[in-house]
């Protein structure tokens, strides 16, 4: 198993008075390879989900197992071991920008470097053909010397994904990849991950709003809605209503004004956490 | 209706407010003046002025024989050395502390926002460290050091080097929990190693704050030597206490030149360093 998620509860670190539920009573596990959408509307914990999976974020109630060990009962030093096997792409992209795209892909391999290899590496890049290969699947190779800020949103965001491939983690949790690109590219940087993520034999749960894209490109689908998991099926069961009952009134701040909905009203402004 | 009959504004609400505060302010001050014996028209009286119009009258023309600036210059080096050597075993210090300190970089804070015991007291220790180093002005060190290892610039470098240590270490560790996280955390969450996510995640954007700001020390570090060479620590400070006391003016002149021309010179490397690393 890559990770099995029991009974989850998740709170935000926020005043004690204030703490909104994040998820509740989440269970989901997925065996190695496997290859999962995380679909839901906004503010539906989907970012909460795939942190709680990394090990940012620990779960209130619940355990979490990952690559079968319950990561939160190990000892400070060999939790942070085992998040050298997991990489967790952030929904934006998390690179400097005053940092060159060269540096910022080969900190993909950072948990792999010891601390002199690290440091050679900001005056000379270690691995620059990594670095070059990697971006060439974005067709973002020329970008490579370049600085981050010299580069657009989309290319921030497919350098983003460089880093990934580059980086020698089992399991892949991407945060809502491809927020920046236009369809075309959209589904290139999907078929991309994809391959790679089926070449390694690597896990990778990546949240999504392009439910067409979601449905036509990954085996399994989880609709996750209010903290909650609303479906986990494969693609061909997940059917047309499945989908709308997801989306239905979603979130408008308007629609959550009875009283029976004061929960969610108070999560849904709050439960994003970039 | 109500609104139409009142032609005139009404009355700013905050104005007895504000005259209140100024008063009180005033109140509060006066006697501090009083006993803290600020005299300001002292400069003024008769006698002074023409005390200082003689000693400012000595200033022109600057000292600028061929052996008295051979003097300066030597002295000058020495006080650069002095701060430089000083700012040196500074980070020396500051650097390892600076990165113990950082709560950014706590690994255990990651999915609890908690620190565990054992780091939060570390970083405590660290900072308690840093505010005692700073706490006594170099000049105090100074004095201390020149008792322990006798006249001369070691004193003045130890004394840098230690006060200096706390500033830079407190106020680097402030910049860097001051820049965005996002980058660093991001790393820190994949497994990275706390030095590998200061490098790879704030050194970027911290850079040039960084380096702004050791340059300013190191030009506080210059004008803190001199300073230093008054008690004893050899360099321009010595030489202008000496010149003081010769009532030199012309000397005491060429020196302010040289410091307005150190200072000049660490703003522009600066400038330079901060548009390279922009």
């Amino acid at each position: 198993m890559s990770f099995v998620l029991d009974g989850v509860t998740v709170r935000h670190h926020a005043p004690l008075a204030q703490r909104p539920l994040a998820l509740t009573e989440v269970s989901l596990n997925a065996a190695a390879g496997e290859q999962i959408a995380l679909i839901g509307p906004s503010g539906a914990g989907k970012t909460t989900l795939l942190h709680t999976l990394a090990c940012a974020m620990r779960p209130q109630a619940g355990e979490l197992r990952l690559f079968d060990t319950q990561a939160w009962n190990l000892p400070e030093a060999q939790r942070h071991a085992l998040r050298k096997r997991l990489f967790l792409a952030p929904q934006t992209p998390p690179l400097p920008p005053r940092q060159r795209v060269v540096t910022a892909v080969l900190a993909g391999l950072l948990p792999q470097w010891g601390m002199r290899q690290a440091l050679a590496s900001l005056l000379k890049p270690a691995d620059p053909q990594c670095a070059y290969d990697a971006l060439a699947r974005f067709s973002l190779q020329d970008k490579l010397y370049a600085r981050v800020d010299r580069l657009s949103g989309g290319e921030r965001q497919r350098c983003s994904m460089a880093r990934l491939i580059v980086s020698q983690a089992e399991l892949l949790l991407v945060d809502e990849p491809l927020s920046a690109l236009d369809p075309t590219l959209a589904m290139h940087t999907l078929t991309v991950l994809q391959q790679e993520a089926a070449a390694r034999r690597a896990t990778l749960v990546c949240s999504l709003h392009q439910i067409e894209l979601a449905r036509a490109h990954f085996p399994r689908i989880v609709g996750l809605r209010d903290g909650c998991v609303m479906f986990d099926a494969p693609r061909h069961q997940v059917s047309d209503d499945m989908i709308a009952a997801l989306y239905k009134h979603a979130t408008t701040p308007a629609s959550a004004s009875t009283p029976q909905d004061q929960e969610p009203k108070q999560i849904l402004p709050l439960i994003r956490c970039f | 209706m109500a609104a139409s009959t009142i032609r005139t504004a009404p009355p700013d609400p905050a104005w007895r407010g504000r005259v209140t505060a100024s008063v009180l302010t005033l109140v509060v001050l006066w006697p501090m003046l009083v006993w803290s014996e600020f005299k300001p028209w002292v400069l003024l009286d008769a006698q002074s002025l023409a005390a200082t119009g003689r000693f400012l009258a000595d200033f022109f023309p600057p000292a600028h024989s061929a052996e008295f600036l051979r003097l300066a210059a030597e002295a000058t080096w020495q006080t650069v050395a002095m701060a430089t050597a000083g700012m040196t075993l500074a980070l020396l210090g500051a650097v390892p502390m600076t990165i113990i300190a950082t709560e950014r970089l706590s690994i255990s804070r990651i999915g609890t926002g908690r620190i565990r015991i054992l780091g939060r007291a570390v970083r405590l220790f660290v900072r308690w460290l840093l505010v005692g180093l700073r706490s006594v002005p170099e000049l105090v060190w100074a004095l201390l050091l020149v008792r322990i290892v006798g006249l001369g610039p070691t004193a003045g470098v130890l004394a840098i080097a230690l006060t200096y240590c706390g500033m830079l270490g407190k106020v680097y560790a402030e910049i860097l929990e001051s820049a965005d996280p996002h980058a660093s955390d991001a790393l820190l969450r994949n497994g990275a190693s706390r030095l590998a996510a200061l490098c790879y995640g704030t050194l970027p954007e911290s850079a040039s704050e960084l380096v702004s700001y050791t340059i300013y020390r190191w030009e506080c570090a210059i004008r803190g030597s001199v300073v230093m060479g008054f008690v004893g620590a050899g360099g321009l400070g010595q030489r202008m206490d000496e010149s003081m006391k010769m009532l030199a003016g012309g000397e005491v002149a060429t020196m302010l030149i040289i410091f307005v021309l150190l200072v000049a010179c660490a703003d522009s490397i600066s400038k330079m360093l901060r548009r390279r690393l922009a």
